[in-house]
């Protein structure tokens, strides 16, 4: 179907392989910590970035990664009332900022506007400007992913134990929903709002069975989801499946492969 | 033996402290803070949801000695724990932990999530700066060095407890912290763990403050027990403080006969010397250091 690749298959290439490798590491902590949740309502808020965007005409994925750190402080000051139990403000939000954000956009681009695209990406329209971001912004987070590696790790196991020791439970904490969220609303061009959870938390699965380390389950997730990216993306050329999806597709095989073979180990 | 109830706001008995005396007086107000204590606490109050689950709790942990907390569930033991780590900040009174004190915590639930990968060398080195050899070493000193490359998830009660153990040694402490070690563990393993804190107690002078949920194997090891129900119902000697009016009230009398039964069993199995031990020794004065020199006649 296609004898050299073209620009553009290179650009979702570049996208797809660079942000792989930093969301895993990102996605392993939000498997240890159990805030797949709390990744999807940042997700959902970023919708709310697209209507702010559009609104105000700036940068949308400066724009996206406004609300989605927003969304992350809100969360963050949620987390510490007693009122409600954590999972029914998740609950609340993320609806809410969903509903809020397909209305906004209808309201201010009307309908014409392909509302497609934002919830499920378009891997194949990433522009130079997006590697930009993927490029730049990722080495700011994949940095400091690298300095709170051992901190977050000590609190993912247990808290507890990880204050006595002498970490404050609140900066790394804080600081990891703040890089939660700009990795989403960059991913969010690739996979779309309504999957990208799945970037960051299906190789993170994935290489769980395969890691006897906390390190080498963050190497092995982005070896995963960067095979993914370039098996998905073959799959959507071949197929004219959308990208994203597939990548995602790729993704859960992968997944289900190592964990059928680690269910076969283990019986 | 005199023994007060803790309730009494009696004036403090003047020259010191008085080992094994049931005397209540960590209910003593404004009782000067000892400064050769690893730890201390005065008039800890600690309240959720308009409740006081910790009120006026004076606690100081010395060198080179055992103090257990005791307490029926929902006694505030494992608050009061966090609060003189500083886990928990008090609403009321202070926690004084000067800045040389190192600490060792093994707390009481460690369940690790089977999605953390994680092997008990490479648990032991997080995040400290040790070697391959003191890992080594320090699992050898617990007797869990058959554990060092299984995965935490994958390690019995008794087995973690040590690994946990062996984390808070290779912090060289001076107070080693540990609630309920004893929990999820059987009888003999029980027993063997709280050998195995006396011994560290013994080789590394550490001051121990343990959470027991079963007093009966821990308190004769115990240099201060102290009964704790949101405040201080009594502290003193293990046979003190199984004498005391409170302790029955809490436990029921039962107890108090089931816990003579075993410091009886306990003298001949365990003592290393081949002496018995009276069951109720003569109180001891507490040299004003709160050296070990007091434990050396035990």
């Amino acid at each position: 179907m296609f004898d050299f690749p073209e620009p553009f298959v290179l650009r979702a290439l570049a996208a797809g392989i660079g942000l792989a490798v930093v969301a895993a590491p990102l996605g392993c902590i939000v498997v240890w910590r159990r805030m797949a949740y709390v990744g999807e309502t940042l997700a959902q808020s970023s919708l709310l970035g697209v209507a702010l965007g559009l609104a105000l005409n700036i940068d949308l994925t400066l724009a996206v990664i406004v609300a989605a750190v927003i969304a992350a402080l809100v969360l963050t000051a949620f987390g510490r009332q007693k009122l409600l139990a954590l999972d029914s403000v998740l609950g609340l939000m993320h609806h809410a900022a969903l509903a809020l954000g397909v209305i906004a956009i209808a309201l201010l681009k009307g309908p014409s506007i392909d509302l497609m695209s934002y919830l499920f990406g378009d891997v194949f329209a990433v522009t130079t400007s997006d590697l930009f971001w993927v490029y730049g912004g990722g080495a700011v987070v994949l940095a400091l992913t690298v300095w709170l590696w051992r901190p977050l790790v000590r609190l993912s196991l247990h808290e507890d134990l990880a204050t006595a020791e002498g970490i404050n439970p609140r900066t790394p904490r804080a600081l990891f929903d703040i890089l939660l969220a700009v990795t989403i609303a960059v991913s969010m061009k690739i996979v779309g709002i309504l999957l990208v959870m799945a970037f960051l938390v299906v190789p993170a699965v994935a290489a769980r069975p395969l890691a006897s380390t906390p390190e080498r389950m963050a190497v092995i997730a982005a070896l995963v989801a960067a095979v993914s990216v370039v098996a998905g993306l073959a799959l959507s050329l071949y197929t004219d499946a959308p990208g994203g999806p597939s990548i995602v597709l790729a993704m859960c095989g992968f997944a289900a492969i190592s964990l059928l073979a680690m269910g076969r180990r283990a019986s | 033996m005199p023994v007060e109830p803790a309730s009494d706001h009696a004036p403090h008995h003047a020259p010191p402290h008085v080992h094994g005396e049931a005397c209540g007086c960590g209910h003593v107000h404004a009782r000067p803070v000892d400064p050769t204590a690893l730890v201390s606490a005065r008039g800890l109050v600690f309240t959720r949801g308009g409740r006081d689950l910790i009120s006026g709790v004076d606690l100081d942990v010395a060198s080179g000695e055992i103090v257990t907390i005791i307490g029926p569930n929902g006694a505030g033991k494992t608050t009061l724990v966090k609060l003189m780590l500083g886990i928990e900040q008090p609403d009321q009174g202070v926690v004084l932990r000067p800045s040389e004190t190192r600490i060792g915590y093994v707390p009481q639930r460690f369940e690790v999530d089977r999605a953390i990968p994680m092997t008990v060398e490479r648990f032991l080195a997080l995040g400290l700066t040790v070697t391959p050899a003191a890992v080594l070493s320090a699992l050898r000193e617990t007797g869990a060095e058959r554990t060092a490359s299984q995965q935490l998830s994958k390690l019995s009660g008794g087995e973690t407890q040590r690994v946990l153990i062996a984390r808070a040694l290779l912090r060289n402490p001076h107070l080693l912290v540990l609630d309920e070690p004893a929990r999820g563990v059987d009888y003999v393993g029980e027993a063997d763990l709280y050998e195995l804190i006396g011994r560290l107690r013994d080789s590394r002078k550490l001051g121990v403050l343990l959470i027991s949920h079963d007093l009966h194997v821990v308190m004769a090891k115990s240099d201060r027990v102290i009964c704790l129900n949101g405040h201080v119902c009594c502290s003193g000697k293990p046979e003190a403080v199984a004498q005391h009016a409170e302790y029955a009230r809490l436990f029921g009398p039962q107890a108090a006969s089931a816990l003579a039964v075993y410091l009886h069993h306990h003298d001949h199995a365990h003592d290393l010397s081949g002496t018995a031990h009276p069951v109720t020794e003569p109180a001891e004065a507490r040299p004003p250091d709160g050296g070990p020199a007091a434990r050396e006649t035990r």
